[in-house]
């Protein structure tokens, strides 16, 4: 039978308790100060380093063709996708949030799909976009599909697009 | 005797099932939901980490045949949050029920992912740090490690909660993810405070894909690609005095993951005892939901701005 500390046992539970909640709380309460200064500092370099991470992308990646270009139903399957997984960062519309770049931009909507598709997978780590790579690889395409019919959707409707999200039957 | 039976029935699961209650209403409106695609795996881990902001709180059950006692119930809730997009941290409290026996608090944990590379990878590694504040009678089994053995679990309860453990459990998770396969190996390494004790060894391997690689263009509940299947190994390595697989045990558990549209996952696992040293079945369920926002929430009441 093991044995604790005869000193630690008494007040361990509180101790732990009280240290978990003040990491936590400090970590949670921390970011979120961070997120609102960098909107009230005028974001963008944050912002500036998202587009940045475009050009990261290797020649080779940059390259790679979309094979879901022109699917209608990738793009209402990536649109689904974005409502899911992207618009709670990027709004509902792609215009951008607090916490995340807009996608109608030019740097993004004049990105390669490969591009597109790059950092999708690898997210902006540093700059607090998580990896996507746990979305199988035709999902990630679906997704570029829906990014790229953003700039033909703003451009034949002279209006902000909408995410072609069908609702549950 | 019928009508004792039951009331001693619902005495025995009523506190895991307000244990549950109690962790969703709490934020059930706290946060805006997202649609979560969390992985099948209620032991293992691969490298994804909670997005930066979002609490996800999960609930699970294990249920174990016990042989030469009494078969159990152990539950714990966890509350996970994304710090950034590179660092999850996560607090843990369990509880059991042992059978003809009484339900306990068995204790808590804390947990830290950090992901060590800033690109996707071929092998993609996280370095996972836990403190554990926990008794002897934690039946979670969230863990199987050194030379863990059906038989430690036999004693009742007032015994086994008697002993304490203060410890440290160290994984390196090892994952990879190609053509809609995840492959998880996680290497335990967990050290008893105690000076006198050993380190103790483990492993964890877990496979698994989605049903369907690609999304239909409706939400729908029972499409494929909500459900990712897959498998999962673990089991103890012994320690630093005796390492090797003489007295551990090994389990051997198909897992699903169903995430619905309606912002829950639902998992089921089905662990299988390997060996004689082993429970011979683990019965595992899981709820989560994750919310997001929930940081700016939070920071919102420190002054934050809306």
């Amino acid at each position: 039978m093991k044995r604790t500390f005869a000193w630690f046992r008494p007040l361990r539970r509180i101790a732990l308790a009280t240290a978990g909640v003040v990491v936590l709380g400090i970590s949670i309460i921390g970011t979120a100060r961070t997120a609102a200064q960098q909107e009230e500092n005028g974001v963008d370099n944050n912002r500036k380093s998202m587009y940045a991470a475009m050009t990261e992308a290797p020649e080779k990646a940059r390259e790679r063709k979309n094979p879901l270009q022109g699917d209608t139903h990738a793009v209402a399957a990536g649109g689904k996708l974005f409502e899911q997984h992207c618009s709670d960062c990027h709004g509902r519309k792609a215009g951008g949030t607090r916490k995340g770049p807009s996608l109608l931009r030019e740097e993004v909507q004049q990105a390669t799909p490969g591009a597109l598709f790059w950092v999708l997978t690898n997210g902006v780590v540093r700059r607090g976009m998580p990896v996507w790579s746990k979305l199988p690889e035709p999902e990630r395409w679906q997704i570029v599909t829906f990014l790229q019919s953003l700039k033909l959707q703003s451009q034949s409707m002279n209006a902000e697009p909408r995410a072609p999200v069908q609702q549950i039957p | 005797m019928a009508a004792r039976v039951v009331p001693e029935r619902i005495r025995k699961t009523f506190p895991s099932t307000i244990f549950a209650s109690l962790i969703f209403s709490l934020l059930l409106c706290a946060s805006s939901l997202v649609f979560a695609q969390e992985s099948p795996y209620i032991v293992t881990y691969d490298h994804y980490l909670e997005e930066p902001g979002s609490l996800e709180v999960e609930y699970f059950s294990t249920f174990g045949t016990q042989r030469g006692g009494n078969d159990f119930h152990g539950f714990w809730a966890e509350f996970e949050y994304g710090v950034t997009a590179w660092w999850t941290t996560e607090l843990y409290v369990s509880g059991q029920t042992t059978f003809n026996d009484s339900t306990i608090f068995t204790g808590d944990r804390w947990e830290n992912r950090f992901r060590l590379l800033q690109r996707e990878h071929i092998v993609n590694p996280v370095l996972y740090i836990e403190f554990e504040n926990t008794n002897g009678a934690d039946k979670i089994l969230k863990e199987v490690e050194g030379h863990d053995v059906e038989s430690d679990y036999a004693e009742s309860n007032a015994v086994l909660r008697k002993e304490h453990d203060h410890e440290l459990e160290m994984k390196l998770l090892l994952s990879s993810t190609f053509k809609g396969w995840n492959v998880a190996l996680n290497p335990i390494a967990t050290k008893n405070l105690l000076p006198s004790e050993p380190w103790e060894f483990a492993y964890a391997i877990g496979a698994s894909r989605p049903l369907a690689l690609k999304a239909s263009p409706n939400r729908c509940n029972f499409c494929p690609e909500n459900f990712i299947a897959g498998v999962e190994m673990y089991g103890g390595l012994g320690d630093a005095q005796s390492f090797g697989l003489h007295d551990t045990s090994h389990y051997l558990a198909p897992v699903v993951a169903w995430n619905l549209p309606s912002d829950w996952t639902l998992r089921f696992s089905s662990g299988f005892g390997l060996n004689d040293n082993s429970h011979r079945l683990l019965l595992r369920w899981g709820l989560s939901r994750e919310f997001s926002g929930f940081g700016e929430m939070v920071g919102r009441l420190f002054g934050g701005r809306p």
